[in-house]
């Protein structure tokens, strides 16, 4: 039973770490048809702002309020990078999906390679404040402490979005571009505001999901990135673009189903699970959410 | 695709032009290929030194052996650009077919002992059939949800392959090649120039049947389907067929790259089957320029002799330059990457596109002046 409670709750915490990556890259997605690859660079940005603001920037530090700070540091870090660029790159290249695809492979491939170039390809070892050290005790399992925090930020940002998304005007301008771009624009709406509003958000999202992943896994390496993204790849083609609670419940599912499938099988066989549940819930719902969206786009 | 860009490039502009290109004209279309394919294949008989170019002589071991590599990304590029250029499909996928050749062969020659050309053929014909499977779940959904299946698959293989499942893959270290039933041609130092004309077949191989395939009526769908899906389904061809076809093609082709690789590198690492390495395909195409007759083999070798050579100088050249500028320019991928983003925004269409684009800038001048 322990292992059962124990197992669900870091597969939350996954799942967590999933839905700060995923809800950006699908808000990104379905509002822009952007396929954003610069989102992993977001995500390492973040991780790496926090590291270093936790060793050199004054008045930041590894633990308590210092902490805090080298967060808020690391993501507006990210927050940064990815207003940055959407307004150099992805801005000028609109209507031309594949350029766009190309400049942020470009920008992904770059990105960590400029990071190993400044701290080094070793991974970093991340601080890990008193707080989130240990672990506590839910019903009989030992939950460590960090995945608690984890499925918090995700509850926190869940939250934020949707009130975000249901109770502003922004929001309710960036729900109306996911649906119909075309007509929000003519409506006389500048659509192109809420692109860059958008990918902060999934920067802001992406960098915040770098530093707690630096919790997670204890270390910062430039490549992380990659890897997650991936994973989040999936949870958008599985979730859909319409709707965050389709995201939400796409990243604990993809995140339950790895991290069983992980301890009761072989290691590793969780993670290729994952891609066979991909490619069942693509035979059997007719290409799932996001593919029917974006055959409608093409027409 | 091909055809009907020829005549365009070579018909005389206007009256004024000098009557060179309508003697060019009386040159046969293969002539060009042909004379490409004679130099390559005539290199090792040459001492030339190029300074600056290469470091030994053309015939020097160590230069045949970054051509042959150029050669061997040439001919995978090409196979990628059957999809991504030829039938506008966007595949994350296409590292899983070559490491597939690879890797099966490595294992086919490590534990059965399977002679090189039966390994190669039942390796070849193993990425195919992968391929077409997995092409056949992928192709179901369209444009970026391809895309990221296609992704999925290969980063289940990449998995796959770093886990080591009963100690077959080699996990990060890879697998060398087992020289005792690989022919005793194509090892050892001296013996490099066979791998370069293995190279050479490899790439010839892939590109004429790439050619080959686009100017057939099969080519001829390909290209509706990139121009406008939807409108070739109108018009009463089933798209999924032909592009399943040409998923097969592209991954078979990638496979037995996978095999020349094997050999050229003495061994495979699970570094060809990672999602980066898809990405740097995507970059060589795009860098020589998608769909067009030489971009892909232009673009794979200059990415691949320019990454091999900024690794080799170990940002030693940049040693001058302060500190900070310095040490991100010793990491080639900060290079290449700026660069490709770069070029993204200036010159869309690549290299190939490159001499049309000044020739109308130049006539347009011309023009404004008059």
């Amino acid at each position: 039973m322990s292992t059962v409670v124990l197992l669900i709750v870091t597969g939350l915490g996954l799942g967590a770490l999933y839905f700060l990556i995923a809800s950006g890259l699908s808000l990104i997605f379905g509002l822009m048809d952007v396929l954003n690859f610069a989102h992993g660079a977001f995500l390492a940005l973040g991780a790496y702002g926090t590291w270093w603001a936790a060793n050199f920037l004054p008045g930041a530090g590894p633990d308590g309020a210092g902490f805090l700070l080298a967060l808020v540091f690391g993501v507006a870090a990210g927050t940064l990078a990815a207003t940055l660029v959407e307004l150099c790159v992805i801005r000028p290249l609109y209507g031309r999906h594949r350029e766009q695809i190309l400049a942020t492979v470009g920008l992904s491939l770059a990105t960590p390679a400029l990071l190993q170039a400044v701290w080094g390809a070793d991974p970093l070892t991340f601080p890990k404040p008193d707080l989130v050290r240990g672990t506590v005790e839910v019903l009989g399992a030992n939950i460590p402490r960090d995945r608690l925090l984890l499925i918090l930020a995700a509850v926190a940002l869940f939250t934020a979005l949707w009130l975000f998304n249901s109770r502003t005007r922004y929001g309710l301008i960036v729900r109306a571009g996911v649906q119909d771009r075309a007509m929000v624009t003519a409506l006389g709406i500048d659509v192109r505001k809420s692109f860059t509003l958008v990918f902060a958000i999934g920067g802001a999202a992406a960098a915040l999901a770098g530093a707690l992943g630096g919790l997670y896994y204890g270390v910062v390496t430039p490549t992380q990135g990659m890897s997650l993204l991936i994973f989040a790849f999936i949870v958008v083609v599985i979730g859909g673009t319409t709707s965050l609670t389709g995201c939400a419940i796409a990243s604990v599912t993809v995140a339950l189903v790895q991290q069983f499938a992980n301890y009761y099988t072989v290691a590793g066989l969780g993670d290729i699970a994952v891609v066979i549940v991909l490619a069942l819930v693509l035979l059997t719902r007719q290409g799932g959410l996001a593919a029917k969206k974006s055959a409608e786009r093409v027409a | 695709m091909i055809t009907e860009t020829e005549p365009r490039a070579t018909a005389p502009d206007d009256d004024t032009a000098p009557p060179a290109p309508s003697a060019r004209r009386r040159i046969p279309r293969w002539a060009g290929p042909v004379a490409v394919l004679v130099v390559l294949a005539t290199l090792p008989f040459s001492t030339l030194t190029v300074p600056g170019l290469f470091e030994g002589a053309l015939n020097s071991p160590a230069t045949l052996h970054l051509l042959a590599f150029c050669l061997v990304f040439g001919g995978l590029a090409t196979s990628y650009d059957l999809l991504y250029g030829r039938v506008g499909l966007l595949s994350f996928g296409h590292a899983l077919y070559f490491a597939c050749g690879a890797y099966t062969a490595a294992l086919l020659m490590r534990m059965l002992e399977l002679p090189l050309l039966w390994a190669a053929l039942v390796s070849v014909l193993a990425g195919t059939l992968l391929s077409l499977l997995l092409g056949a779940v992928a192709l179901r959904v369209n444009g970026i949800a391809m895309a990221m299946v296609t992704l999925a698959f290969a980063q289940a293989g990449s998995i796959l392959v770093a886990r080591d499942p009963g100690r077959v893959t080699g996990g990060e270290e890879g697998l060398s090649l087992d020289t005792a039933v690989v022919p005793d041609a194509f090892v050892g130092v001296m013996n490099t120039v066979n791998l370069y004309w293995a190279a050479v077949a490899y790439a010839a191989v892939a590109t004429v049947v790439v050619w080959w395939l686009s100017a057939s009526p099969v080519g001829r769908v390909w290209q509706g389907i990139r121009a406008n899906e939807q409108r070739v389904a109108v018009l009463g061809v089933n798209p999924y067929p032909y592009k399943l076809a040409a998923f097969t093609v592209g991954g078979g082709l990638a496979s037995l790259g996978g095999v020349v690789y094997l050999l050229v590198t003495g061994g495979v690492t699970p570094t060809i089957t990672t999602a980066e390495f898809t990405l740097t395909l995507l970059v060589m195409v795009a860098l020589g320029g998608a769909g067009s007759r030489w971009g892909a083999v232009l673009g794979a070798g200059l990415y691949t002799y320019a990454e091999h050579r900024l690794r080799q100088s170990g940002g030693e050249a940049f040693s001058a330059l302060p500190d900070w500028i310095a040490a991100p320019l010793s990491q080639p991928l900060f290079i290449l990457g700026t660069l490709f983003v770069l070029m993204v925004f200036f010159f869309p269409g690549g290299l190939t596109a490159l001499p049309g684009r000044v020739r109308s800038a130049l006539r347009d001048r011309r023009t404004a002046h008059e």
